[in-house]
C-alpha cells in the first residue's frame, strides 16, 4: 500500500493551508479532493472579504484561492483531483474512488478538512424543478456563468443568503424577495444595504409555505409568521421562476466518525463536529480538523485553523520543534481571536471553548454531554 | 424557457466563455462549452427537467449542483445515472431525460 506522511482531505482553503503550512516545514503533503477543480467554495466567492489586512480583507474569494493554489504549486504539494474518499480506517487506511477503481493508501497523520453541506427546508414544491440551495446558484453563476433563472425568490437572509442574492443581480437575474423567518435580518448590514439600494423586497418574519408549478416553479406562495408559526390568511403570492434556499450549513463529520473521532452536538457551530483540542486534533490523535467541519464559519476562519492543523501536525511528525510551533500556534490563534470577536463572532468563540472542554472531559476519561 | 441564460456581462467576472462545442440533448444539438458541467449547458439552453422520479414520476432538476443530491441524474452516453452537475461536456455527448431508474444503452 502507497505510504503518505500528511494526508489532507479537501481542496479548499482550510485544506490548501493546512497543506501550505506542513509543506513550508518539511513535510511531504498528499491532499485529495472528490472535485475536479481545487479551491472548494472559494471561486465562487467574487466578493471582498472581511477582517483586518492579515486576513485578506478588500480581496476577492477567487483572487484568494488563486494565491493558494499558486503557493501548493511552489512549494510541490500534490494535489489529487477528482477522487472521492470513501472511508478512512481509525489506522489511517484511507479508501478512495478513481477512474481506475477503488485505491488504497496509508497515511500516518491525517487533516479533514470536507467542508460543510448545505441545509434546506421542506415545503409543498421544494422537489420541483426551480428550486435549489443558495449554493448551487451560487455555483451556476459564478462558476460556470450561467443564471439558473430569471426571477429568484432567496429563503434566508444570512450572510449567504444576502451575497447570493447580490450575486444574482450582478449576473443579471431579478430577485423578487428575500425571505426570513425571524423578525430581523441575519447577515451584516453593508451586504443587506446593497440589496436594499438595489430596490430588492425583505419579507421578514416571512416563510416560503409553497412553490407553485405543473412541472417548473412558476410562483412563489409567501406566509407571514408569529413566532415562527403561520398566520392564516396572510398568504401571498409572487411570480418567480426560481426559489434559493440558504437556511445554514452542517458540518460533514462522516469521515471523522469513521475513524474514530468523538463527536458532540454544538448549535453555535452547526450540529454534530469532531471534538478537538487547541490545536485542532481530534480524539484520534492521528486526525486533525480544519475549517467548517469543526463548526460553521468562514473561509477566513478555515484557513487560519487550516494553519494551526497543518502547524500542529508537522510538530508531531518531528519537523517543528515544540517552542517554535508553539510560537507559531499562538500567532494563529491570535488572528483567530481577532475573527471570532464582534456580535457575531462571540457565539462562535464561545462554542469553541465549549468543544475544547469537551476534548479535555474525554482525555480525563468522562464523557461527554 | 428556452431562451439562452448565459451571464454575456458581469461587474466582475472576466473570463466569461463562448460556447465552442455542442451536446445532444434528447436528440436536439445545444451548445456548450467544453469543461462546463453537461447541467450548466443544458441550463443555459432553458433545460430544467433533468429527469423524472421512478415511482411517481415527478420532475427534478438541479438542486445542490456540486454533486451530492443526486437529483440531476440522467443518462449520459448510454450510462444512467449520470451526475450532470459535475459531467464534464466533451464534444457531441448524448444526453436524455431519464426516466426512473433509467436504461442502459448501446451506443455505436
Amino acid at each position: 500500500m502507497r505510504k503518505v506522511q500528511l494526508l489532507i482531505v479537501g481542496a479548499g482553503p482550510a485544506g490548501l493551508s493546512a497543506g501550505i503550512e506542513a509543506a513550508r516545514a518539511g513535510v511531504q503533503v498528499t491532499i485529495i479532493d472528490e472535485n475536479l477543480r481545487p479551491g472548494g467554495q472559494l471561486f465562487k466567492q467574487i466578493h471582498k472579504f472581511f477582517g483586518s489586512r492579515v486576513h485578506n480583507a478588500g480581496v476577492r474569494g477567487f483572487r484568494i484561492g488563486e494565491k493558494l493554489l499558486q503557493e501548493t504549486r511552489e512549494l510541490g504539494v500534490e494535489v489529487l483531483l477528482g477522487y472521492p474518499v470513501y472511508g478512512i480506517f481509525p489506522g489511517g487506511e484511507v479508501v478512495y474512488g478513481s477512474a481506475d477503481g477503488v485505491k488504497q493508501l496509508q497515511a500516518e497523520k491525517i487533516i479533514l478538512a470536507t467542508g460543510a453541506n448545505e441545509n434546506n427546508l421542506c415545503f409543498e414544491g421544494s422537489v420541483l424543478p426551480g428550486v435549489m440551495t443558495a449554493g448551487a446558484a451560487q455555483t451556476m453563476i459564478n462558476l460556470h456563468h450561467v443564471l439558473p433563472g430569471q426571477r429568484v425568490v432567496m429563503v434566508g437572509s444570512g450572510n449567504v443568503g444576502l451575497i447570493v442574492s447580490y450575486q444574482l443581480l450582478q449576473a443579471g437575474a431579478r430577485v423578487e424577495a428575500v425571505v426570513e423567518a425571524g423578525p430581523a435580518i441575519g447577515g451584516y448590514g453593508v451586504h443587506a444595504g446593497k440589496l436594499k439600494r438595489a430596490g430588492v423586497p425583505f419579507y421578514l418574519s416571512h416563510t416560503v409555505q409553497r412553490a407553485m408549478g405543473t412541472t417548473e416553479v412558476e410562483a412563489v406562495e409567501l406566509v407571514e409568521l408569529d413566532h415562527f408559526k403561520a398566520i392564516p390568511g396572510t398568504e401571498k403570492i409572487i411570480e418567480a421562476d426560481t426559489v434559493c434556499m440558504a437556511v445554514g450549513l452542517t458540518p460533514m463529520t462522516e469521515l471523522a466518525s469513521l475513524c474514530g473521532c468523538e463527536l458532540v452536538e454544538s448549535r453555535g457551530l452547526g450540529g454534530l463536529v469532531p471534538v478537538h483540542d487547541h490545536d485542532m486534533r481530534t480524539t484520534n490523535p492521528n486526525v486533525y480538523i480544519a475549517g467548517d467541519i469543526s463548526g460553521v464559519e468562514e473561509a477566513s476562519t478555515a484557513m487560519e485553523e487550516g494553519r494551526l492543523a497543518g502547524t500542529a501536525a508537522a510538530e508531531s511528525l518531528g519537523y517543528i520543534p515544540a517552542k517554535e510551533a508553539a510560537r507559531r500556534k499562538e500567532e494563529i490563534h491570535g488572528r483567530l481571536d481577532l475573527l471570532r470577536s464582534g456580535q457575531f463572532g462571540a457565539r462562535r468563540a464561545q462554542a469553541k471553548i465549549e468543544i475544547e472542554r469537551s476534548f479535555a472531559q474525554i482525555k480525563r476519561g468522562g464523557e461527554v454531554r | 424557457m428556452g431562451e439562452d441564460r448565459r451571464v454575456t456581462k458581469h461587474p466582475i467576472l472576466e473570463d466569461l466563455r463562448e460556447p465552442d462545442t455542442y451536446i445532444l440533448y434528447d436528440g436536439k444539438k445545444i451548445p456548450a462549452v467544453t469543461g462546463e458541467p453537461v447541467a450548466a449547458a443544458l441550463l443555459a439552453a432553458g433545460v430544467r427537467i433533468m429527469r423524472h422520479t421512478p415511482k411517481t414520476g415527478q420532475p427534478r432538476g438541479i438542486f445542490c449542483g456540486i454533486g451530492r443530491c443526486n437529483d440531476c441524474k440522467m443518462i449520459v452516453d448510454g450510462v444512467p445515472g449520470v451526475r450532470t452537475c459535475v459531467t464534464p461536456v466533451r464534444e457531441g455527448m448524448v444526453v436524455e431525460t431519464q426516466e426512473g431508474l433509467g436504461e442502459w444503452r448501446d451506443l455505436v
